[in-house]
C-alpha cells in the first residue's frame, strides 16, 4: 500500500514553501524528461526554478546534484552536509565532518522539528539526507521522505506486512540506502524493494525468502557500485542465513553467500548433522566497504537455536563471525569468528568500524560478548581482544589469542548466571570511530542474565531458541555507560555512566563531540576529548536509535529516533 | 430471511470458536504440560521466573488463585489477549516471548496447572493475627498500603498475596534490600525503577531521606520519610547518594517470630484472594 502525498508542485523537482528547490537537478542531464504536454506556462516556471536553483545553490549548500552515484557515495566527506549511507560513510566510522556545533556552543542547542509515526515498538532507524531531503524508515516497514528544513512529509510508503511475518524482536527497521534515483529497503516480510525517491513508487520488489519460515529483513540495505547488498534476519528461526546482492537497476540478484557452508563447501564440518540446515547465523547489520581493496565486510549472528549447543557440535562456521567478501562475486575473501559454538545468543552484529592507523589497515570491534577486538583486515588476523565489559562466559585464550567458552557458563535446565547477559555488553546501536581524537565510543550495557535451556524441536516458523535466559538479580543493580576506548590498545579513556542500560547508538563530530541517548529518553552531548556533558534534551521515551547529522541552508542539525518521532536539533 | 441465515453461519462460525477458547483440550496431558514448560521458559520466565515461581517482574503462578482469574479460559485469555493496565502483554507475535499459537497456550495453561500447588499446604498462619500485626505492633502499615489503608512510602501490597510466592514475601520482610520490590515501568525500558533509597542536601542545604520513584541522569523524583513528594535536578543539588539498602527495616526472628510472620502472610494472602481486608 502507497500513502502519497504528492502534489502538483512536486513533480519534477522537490521545493519547499518557498519555491526554493530541495536539491533537485542541477543541469539538464540529471533531469526526468519533461512530459510532452507540458504547457508554456509550465515550462516558464521551469526555467524560472533552474535559474533560481542555481543562485541558491551557490547560497545554500555547496554541492547538489540530483543523482547520487557511487562516486558520491565513496567520496562522502566531500559533503558533510550529507549523510548518505547508514554509517555515514564506507568506513562506518559514524563521524561527522560538520563543526557548526560544537563544545562551545552545544549547550545552546534547541529542537527544530519532530517527525511522528505514530508507530508503537522501537525505531531504530538512521535517516539518510540528501541534498535537503530526509530519508527515513520507520516502525512496521514505513519509509518516508520529508522536507529537511520542516519535517513536513512529501511522501510516506508503508509495506503491507502479512500476518505471517517473524520478526523475532520487534517489527523494527533500521534504514535506507540510496543510488541514483531510488532508495532502497528491505522488510519484515523479506522483501528488498526499490523506491523512486520523488514519490515513493515501486520500482521493484523481489521476495528473497520464505517470512513464513522466519527469514526478515531489518537492516539498511548498503550500495556498492550498482549492487544493494541485504543480510538476513531470523537466527531465532532456525534460517540458514545468507548475504544477498541486487542489481540496483532491475532487482536482479547477482549473488548469494551462504553464511553456513553447504555440504562439501570448507567450514560445513563444523556442523553436527543436519544442523547446518537451520543453524541461523544471520547478518542483520549493514556492512562496511574498503574500495582500496574492493573487500565489503559483514558480520554475522549466533547459529541456531541461540542458547542450545546441543545437536550442533562444532565450531559452527560461519555464525557471529567478521565476513571480508569479494562485493562483485560474494566470494569469501577470509573469515574470523569471535564466538565460536556460541551458546549465549553474542551475536557479532555490530559494525564492523574500519581503522587506519599509520600503515596498519584494521577492523575494529566491540562485540557484543564484551571484548574489544582489533583484528588485520587485509588478513583477518587478530591483533588482540580484551574486555571492554564484565565478562564470565570465557576465562581462556587459544593460541592465537581467541576468545573461549569457560565450559561452566554452558546453559543448563537449572539455569547458569553469565555475564555480559543475552542482550550483550553492547548490540546492534552503533559505536562511532573518530579521527581527530582517534578514540573508538561504544555504549557498553552491564547487565547479567541467567541462561537456561528448554529443549524444543525444530518446527518451520516457529521460535527455535532452545533456551530461556532472564535477568540475575543477584547481579543488580544493570547499568550502562557511553566508553571512550583507544582503538590500539582496548583501554577505556573515559567513561559517561548512563542509569539503566542503554540502546542508543553514538555520533561524533568534527565539532569535539559525541552524541548518544539513554533508556530514559535523554538525548546527549558529551565533550568527545574528555566525556563532559555538555547538553541533554528529554524526549519522553527511550533511544532505540543511533544519532546521524546533517546541514541545510548551513546549517547543522542533529537527529536521532525516539519514542515514535525522529527529532532534530540544531543551534538556536 | 437473509438475517437468519448471516446469524446461523454467524453462530456456526463462532460456536466452536468460542468453546476452544474456554476449555482447555489437552487438560490433564503430562506430555502437553511438558511441552508448555518449554513454551513457557521461551515465552514467560522472563518475567515469572523458571518454574513459574514469579520473580521480580511478574507473578508467582504457581499459587492456585490467580489475580485475574482461576479458569482455564481465564488463564487463556490473560496470555493470548495481554492484561490490560499491567505489564502482561498479548501473546501476539513480537508481544510476547517468541510468540505462541492457541495450541502452546493451551500448553502452557496446562504446565500452570502442574506446577499449581494449594494455599493452605503453603501457609497455616492466622490472618486476623496477622492484620492486627500489620496495622499494630509490626507496624508494616506505617509505609505500606493494603486496600487503600495505610502508608505510601513502600510498595501497595493488595496484590502481594497473589502475585508473590511465599518465599518471597518472607525473604522480603526478613531481608528487604536482598531484592528490592520494583516500582514504575516505563513502556520501552528494559527494567523496572526499583525501591532504592536517596539520600540528598537539597539548594537550600535541607537534607532529605525517602525513596526514588523515578530517575534519570540528570533528574529525580522521590518520596521522603514523611511521604512528600519531591523532584530534583541532580546538578543543582548539594549532595546526591543512593544505595540498595532499603529504608524498610529487616524484621529478624527476634522482632517477628516466626508463628507472626506466617500469620502476616496469610492476612496478605486473605486479602489479596478475596479483593478486600479482612
Amino acid at each position: 500500500m502507497k500513502i502519497s502525498l504528492r502534489n502538483e508542485a512536486i513533480e519534477e523537482r522537490f521545493h519547499d514553501c518557498a519555491g526554493r528547490p530541495l536539491g533537485g537537478a542541477r543541469g539538464k542531464k540529471n533531469r526526468q524528461p519533461a512530459p510532452l504536454e507540458m504547457t508554456v506556462l509550465r515550462l516558464a516556471t521551469m526555467l524560472f526554478v533552474v535559474a533560481f536553483a542555481v543562485t541558491a545553490l551557490s547560497f545554500f549548500a555547496p554541492q547538489a546534484l540530483a543523482q547520487v552515484t557511487f562516486e558520491r557515495l565513496l567520496n562522502s566527506s566531500r559533503e558533510p552536509q550529507n549523510w548518505m549511507t547508514y554509517s555515514g560513510d564506507y568506513a562506518g566510522h559514524r563521524f561527522s565532518a560538520l563543526d557548526q556545533i560544537n563544545a562551545s556552543n552545544a549547550a545552546t542547542l534547541v529542537p527544530k522539528w519532530a517527525y511522528q509515526t505514530m508507530a508503537g515498538g522501537k525505531f531504530e532507524a538512521t535517516p539518510l539526507v540528501v541534498d535537503g531531503i530526509l530519508y527515513g524508515t520507520g516502525q512496521d516497514d514505513r519509509v518516508f521522505a520529508l522536507d529537511a528544513r520542516s519535517g513536513r512529509p512529501i511522501w510516506q510508503y508503508q509495506q503491507a506486512l502479512p500476518v505471517d511475518i517473524r520478526p523475532c524482536c520487534g517489527r523494527v527497521n533500521r534504514g535506507l540506502a540510496i543510488l541514483g534515483d531510488k532508495v532502497f529497503v528491505a522488510t519484515l516480510d523479506a522483501h528488498v524493494i526499490a523506491l523512486d525517491r520523488k514519490t515513493g513508487n515501486v520500482v521493484w520488489d523481489v521476495h528473497a525468502a520464505e517470512h513464513a519460515k522466519g527469514y526478515s529483513f531489518t537492516l539498511a540495505p548498503l550500495v556498492i557500485k550498482n549492487l544493494v547488498i541485504v543480510g538476513m534476519s531470523g537466527g531465532e528461526y532456525g534460517i540458514r542465513g545468507f548475504i544477498d546482492a541486487y542489481d540496483a537497476a532491475t532487482g536482479e540478484r547477482k549473488w548469494r553467500f551462504n553464511t553456513i557452508p553447504g555440504p562439501g563447501e570448507p567450514g560445513h564440518e563444523t556442523w553436527e548433522g543436519d544442523s547446518w540446515k537451520t543453524g541461523g547465523s544471520p547478518a542483520w547489520i549493514t556492512g562496511t566497504y574498503d574500495a582500496a581493496t574492493n573487500t565489503t565486510f559483514w558480520t554475522t549472528g549466533n547459529p541456531s537455536p541461540s542458547n542450545r549447543g546441543e545437536g550442533r557440535a562444532g565450531d559452527n562456521l560461519y555464525s557471529n563471525s567478521l565476513l571480508a567478501l569479494d562485493p562483485d562475486t560474494g566470494k569469501l575473501k577470509w573469515h574470523f569468528q569471535f564466538t565460536r559454538h556460541d551458546e549465549h545468543d553474542y551475536d557479532a552484529t555490530q559494525v564492523p568500524v574500519m581503522i587506519d592507523d599509520g600503515g596498519r589497515k584494521l577492523i575494529a570491534q566491540a562485540n557484543r560478548n564484551g571484548f574489544f577486538y582489533l583484528i588485520d583486515r587485509s588478513s583477518g588476523k587478530l591483533l588482540f581482544a580484551t574486555p571492554y565489559g564484565r565478562v564470565t562466559w570465557s576465562d581462556s585464550r587459544d593460541a592465537n589469542g581467541v576468545p573461549v567458552e569457560r565450559k561452566e557458563a554452558s546453559p543448563t535446565l537449572e539455569g547458569v548466571p553469565v555475564c555480559p547477559g543475552a542482550y550483550g555488553a553492547t548490540n546492534w546501536m552503533s559505536p562511532t570511530y573518530d579521527p581527530q581524537t582517534k578514540l573508538f565510543y561504544v555504549t557498553a550495557r552491564e547487565q547479567c542474565d541467567i541462561f537456561s535451556t528448554a529443549p524444543q524441536p525444530y518446527e518451520a516458523g516457529h521460535a527455535y531458541y532452545g533456551s530461556a535466559y532472564f535477568p540475575n538479580d543477584e547481579a543488580q543493580p544493570f547499568w550502562g555507560a557511553l566508553r571512550a576506548l583507544d582503538p590500539a590498545t582496548g583501554k577505556l579513556k573515559w567513561e559517561w555512566k548512563h542509569t539503566s542500560p542503554s540502546w542508543a547508538g553514538v555520533l561524533s563530530t568534527a565539532g569535539g563531540l559525541v552524541f548518544t541517548g539513554d533508556a530514559e529518553g535523554n538525548v546527549i552531548a558529551l565533550d568527545a576529548a574528555s566525556g563532559k556533558v555538555l547538553w541533554h534534551f528529554q524526549c519522553g521515551a527511550s533511544v532505540f536509535a543511533s544519532p546521524m547529522s546533517f546541514a541545510i541552508d548551513g546549517k547543522q542539525y542533529l537527529a536521532v529516533a525516539a519514542g515514535s518521532a525522529l527529532f532534530t536539533f540544531g543551534l538556536p | 430471511m437473509v438475517a437468519g441465515f448471516v446469524a446461523t453461519v454467524f453462530l456456526w462460525a463462532a460456536a466452536p470458536a468460542m468453546d476452544a477458547q474456554e476449555k482447555n483440550p489437552f487438560a490433564g496431558d503430562p506430555k502437553v504440560a511438558k511441552l508448555g514448560e518449554y513454551q513457557f521458559r521461551l515465552n514467560c520466565a522472563f518475567c515469572h521466573g523458571l518454574g513459574a515461581r514469579g520473580g521480580g517482574r511478574g507473578p508467582d503462578l504457581t499459587r492456585a488463585q490467580k489475580h485475574h482469574g482461576n479458569t482455564d479460559g481465564e488463564i487463556f485469555h490473560s496470555i493470548h489477549d495481554g492484561i490490560a493496565g499491567t505489564a502482561m502483554p498479548a501473546a501476539t507475535n513480537g508481544g510476547i516471548g517468541v510468540g505462541m499459537s492457541d495450541e502452546e497456550i493451551w500448553q502452557v495453561v496446562s504446565y500452570i496447572r502442574s506446577v499449581e500447588k494449594k494455599a493452605s499446604a503453603l501457609v497455616t498462619g492466622n490472618a486476623t493475627h496477622g492484620k492486627e500485626l500489620f496495622y499494630g505492633s509490626a507496624a508494616c502499615g506505617t509505609c505500606h498500603m493494603v486496600n487503600g489503608k495505610g502508608g505510601r512510602l513502600g510498595p501497595d501490597l493488595t496484590s502481594a498475596g497473589t502475585s508473590r510466592s511465599v518465599d518471597y514475601l518472607a525473604e522480603s520482610v526478613r531481608s528487604p534490600s536482598k531484592r528490592l520490590a520494583t516500582g514504575l515501568s516505563e513502556p520501552m525500558k528494559d527494567f523496572s525503577q526499583e525501591y532504592e533509597t536517596a539520600t540528598v542536601v537539597t539548594p537550600e542545604g535541607t537534607k532529605l531521606q525517602g525513596v526514588v520513584l523515578n530517575e534519570d541522569s540528570f533528574t529525580i523524583q522521590m518520596l521522603d520519610t514523611r511521604e512528600e513528594l519531591h523532584a530534583f535536578e541532580k546538578a543543582k543539588l548539594r549532595s546526591f547518594e543512593k544505595t540498595r539498602e532499603s529504608l524498610m527495616p529487616a524484621y529478624d526472628a527476634k522482632s517477628l517470630a516466626e508463628k507472626d510472620l506466617k500469620d502476616l502472610i496469610a492476612f496478605l494472602l486473605a486479602a489479596s484472594e478475596k479483593g478486600g481486608a479482612q
